[in-house]
């Protein structure tokens, strides 16, 4: 069977590409600097975007886009579909700034937009804009949408947040206001990741999970629906009546290429320009620098590698247990000889680019004498095959990642050795993506995994999804928290720091919470990923960024260098 | 004939109602399923999960859910996939083309080297040719139609560009040289198994019939040696292809796959092999019940062929 990546469903958990972090990425692009291609920068910013929307960009994604109603549940690479032919409310760039797409202004508790106590927002749109079919778009446009997702009979992507809104009210074709039921701070950031839907189409559709629109969607986006070629490309063409900047490329392919090789390959022979999701993987990276007439950018991503435990498991339930384990990895080694030194070293889960990001929560320190001492302070004492017991429980558990993906298993396997030291028995256990990360992982059927997640709310370094003692699936919580991790000074310091608009509070709150997380250790933190992909030289206007799922995100700006 | 044909289609639909249901009892016992998609998207909850697991139908019990798909495929609805709500027969018509492009072309050029190789080695038995066909014919059969693949492309595309590293065309062409130009590769690489194979079975079934007494007969005739080459050898020694092209039908198929995700070629192959990731029942059973159609079709036709070509055969 070809590849690992391709048979993941969800990128999140799943991806297995080895990233980069900032300090290391000064260096590549100083490699890349160095190796001839920043030489084109200097043509880079002397050419100008053409007049008119000029040629085409081929875009390469491993995994196929399906889903055209954004408010579906959909994966990553559907959203870097969305981002070209819908627009948010706002959306965060790649410095993390909130910039206005259809409303006027970004709404704050400065400018009045949103009420002192948090509990009332009003939000002005931009007028003019209209729809690919030449309708206006109008705030009924923005309830709609919002009245959708909190429609019982929808297949909605997500209620969060928006289940807290009340009384949405068109006020004039272009302000409307609405109540929250409690202040909700990520409420700003979950809007960047809402693309609007056109109330004059989904409105009149019968049952809105299966309305046609959903496979030729209507956007107010920089590109319009073009044609699906089922299994292999989507083409979208320019809106001549967009409202924001651009569009100067007069088409774009979303090309499905369901092999990372394969797709490297075609990135090598010239058949895409630009390497999308899942991008290069790291044993292709040296290879990838020395290309002509190609940029390859190492950027940040959001993820986080870690081993996730099941702490209602009885080997997880001791701290310091947990502790040892930490103390017993050689991340150092995972990254450097598994990953190619490419990601950074982690011991959080915020991704080091958030403002929430706590820089002195402890590192990761790998010290086996210690985990042992610790082990045998906690009386946890050598059994049979030297495997440690403890009151009838053995220190034995299984690990599990997404089976076929070869970096995550030599990763695993340099773990079981490092913990078979310690006395502490692993034993591999992988599967298919379709059941791993099914019922398996989200009921918490699991003892352990290996896993990459994105922990925020969008852009929002909110947690509350993964840590919150009420987000446990498994007991009939909303969200992921499937460690079943249970602390209620990090319940009540993420549920302060999500009510609060006031940043310099909410930080207090995170960066508490991120210490006492780090001190109880549900999961064990590896490292941050990085992205490692690659547009041709001339392709003007790509910019990775920590706040999108998919780099796709500003398309409309993008451009050949004359 | 008419019995034969009435007796091969009761049989035939048979045979389709016991793969259905095998196929429907494979596919929902494995493990996970298609609600793994939806499981972790974050603030999913569980109530939103029972919503879509009702609206999918994926509540009820599986005798039930069976009894649903068989009941809609009796009145020809192959019902819609998960992935991107199209009906199973709109998404399977989608991806048929490329698929029949690449088996149409490969098969052409598997039968006409295979017949090559096979007669040459054949005739010329233990000469030099016919040991580097033979082991030629094992390496074929060895290699990983995958990593084959991969080094086509990196010495034929990377290396020289002489030809484009997969694809059906090449965006904003689309003319006919565009199309046959990215045929060459995918379909050169999918053939190499079945010459390999051909070639073998057609030299074996070659050297049976060089020895019939007919052949000893016509040679001490003093007819020609092309002659008997032509019209007494190769023609009784292609009967038995027939069964065997017959046979082949499905390892075309099968072969597609791994072919068409190397070729990032979009047709059944790589469909079944995304549908089965994501568990998307109506497609998996669709392309299932389609691929058992065809390959019964090509049994039936692969007899009837051989009944038409051989008078000693009586179907009846």
């Amino acid at each position: 069977m070809p590849d690992d990546a391709r048979s993941d469903l969800r990128l999140s958990p799943t991806m297995d590409i080895s990233r980069l972090s900032r300090r290391r990425l000064l260096g590549a692009t100083a490699a890349v600097g160095a190796s001839g291609l920043l030489l084109p920068g200097a043509a880079r910013a002397a050419s100008a975007p053409p007049k008119r929307p000029t040629g085409h960009v081929v875009i390469g994604f491993s995994q196929e886009p399906t889903v055209f109603n954004p408010l579906m549940p959909h994966i990553e690479v559907d959203q870097g579909v969305h981002w070209n032919l819908f627009s948010p409310l706002w959306l965060a760039n790649e410095k993390g700034d909130l910039v206005p797409e259809l409303a006027a202004e970004v709404p704050t508790i400065t400018n009045g937009g949103i009420s002192k106590d948090g509990l009332s927002w009003r939000v002005k749109l931009r007028p003019g804009v209209k729809w690919h079919d030449g309708q206006p778009f109008t705030a009924d446009d923005v309830k709609f949408s919002f009245d959708l997702l909190n429609n019982p009979k929808f297949r909605a992507w997500s209620r969060n947040g928006y289940e807290l809104m009340r009384d949405i009210t068109v006020v004039s074709p272009t302000e409307l206001t609405w109540k929250m039921s409690k202040p909700y701070a990520p409420m700003v950031s979950i809007l960047c990741w809402t693309f609007m839907v056109p109330a004059h189409i989904l409105g009149k559709a019968a049952d809105p999970n299966t309305s046609p629109f959903n496979q030729a969607p209507v956007g107010t986006g920089a590109f319009m629906w073009k044609q699906r070629v089922p299994g292999d490309h989507i083409t979208l063409a320019a809106n001549p009546h967009y409202f924001g900047t651009g569009p100067y490329l007069e088409e774009i392919i979303f090309k499905y290429i369901p092999d990372l090789t394969v797709m490297f390959t075609q990135f090598q022979t010239g058949s895409i320009d630009y390497i999308g999701l899942q991008g290069i993987t790291a044993d292709h990276y040296n290879q990838a620098k020395k290309l002509k007439d190609r940029v390859v950018v190492v950027g940040p991503a959001p993820f986080i590698e870690s081993i996730t435990m099941n702490l209602s498991k009885p080997q997880f339930k001791e701290r310091a247990v947990r502790e040892a384990l930490y103390y017993g990895m050689d991340n150092k080694t995972i990254v450097e000889q598994i990953y190619y030194g490419l990601p950074k070293l982690t011991s959080t889960y915020l991704p080091t680019q958030s403002w929430a990001y706590n820089p002195h929560v402890a590192p990761h320190v790998y010290d086996p004498a210690k985990a042992k001492s610790i082990l045998d302070a906690a009386g946890w004492k050598p059994g049979s095959g030297g495997i440690r017991e403890k009151n009838g429980v053995r220190l034995s558990f299984q690990n599990s990642t997404t089976a076929g993906n070869h970096v995550r298993e030599q990763a695993q396997q340099l773990l079981q050795q490092n913990w078979q030291d310690i006395g502490v028995e692993m034993k591999i256990k992988n599967m298919p993506p379709a059941v791993i990360w099914g019922d398996y992982f989200n009921m918490s059927h699991y003892d352990s995994v290996m896993v990459g997640e994105d922990f925020m709310t969008g852009p929002d370094p909110d947690v509350s999804q993964y840590f919150l003692s009420s987000a446990i699936p498994a007991k009939g919580g909303a969200g992921q928290n499937t460690m079943e991790y249970v602390n209620h000074d990090v319940d009540k310091l993420l549920t302060d720091g999500a009510e609060t608009f006031d940043r310099a509070k909410r930080k207090a709150d995170y960066w508490k919470a991120a210490e006492i997380i780090r001190h109880d250790l549900p999961q064990l933190p590896i490292f941050q990923y990085a992205t490692i992909e690659g547009t041709k030289k001339n392709l003007i206007g790509y910019k990775p960024s920590v706040y999108v799922s998919t780099n796709t995100w500003n398309v409309n700006t993008w451009y050949w260098a004359a | 004939m008419t019995r034969f044909l009435l007796r091969r289609l009761m049989q035939s639909l048979v045979l389709l109602w016991l793969v259905s249901i095998i196929g429907f009892a494979v596919l929902h016992l494995a493990p996970g399923g298609p609600l793994a998609e939806f499981t972790l998207i974050p603030g999913m909850t569980p109530a939103q999960l029972k919503l879509i697991a009702h609206q999918m139908g994926l509540d009820r019990p599986l005798p039930v859910q069976y009894w649903e798909w068989f009941r809609r495929m009796l009145v020809g609805n192959w019902g819609r996939s998960y992935r991107d709500s199209q009906p199973v027969l709109d998404v399977i018509a989608a991806h048929i083309g490329p698929t029949l492009e690449l088996m149409v072309s490969s098969t052409i050029i598997a039968v006409v080297l295979g017949t090559w190789v096979g007669v040459l080695g054949a005739i010329r038995r233990y000469s030099v040719f016919d040991y580097l066909a033979t082991v030629g014919a094992m390496i074929a059969l060895s290699i990983p139609t995958f990593w084959f693949g991969l080094v086509v492309i990196y010495i034929f595309s990377v290396k020289l560009a002489w030809l484009p590293a997969g694809n059906l065309y090449t965006v904003g062409n689309g003319s006919f040289l565009d199309y046959a130009v990215h045929l060459i590769a995918p379909s050169v690489v999918l053939a190499l198994v079945t010459i390999a194979i051909w070639s073998r079975y057609l030299r074996a079934s070659m050297l049976e019939v060089v020895n019939q007494d007919y052949i000893r007969t016509a040679r001490a005739k003093g007819v020609p040696e092309r002659t008997i080459l032509f019209r007494h050898t190769i023609r009784n020694a292609l009967l038995p292809m027939i069964t065997i092209a017959g046979l082949q039908l499905p390892t075309l198929l099968s072969g597609a796959l791994v072919t068409e995700t190397v070729f990032t070629w979009p047709g059944m192959g790589r469909l079944f092999l995304d549908s089965i990731g994501y568990r998307d029942y109506p497609v998996v059973m669709g392309i299932l019940m389609f691929s058992a159609i065809l390959v019964l079709l090509g049994n039936l036709i692969a007899d009837l062929l051989y009944a038409a070509a051989d008078p000693r055969i009586r179907l009846d």
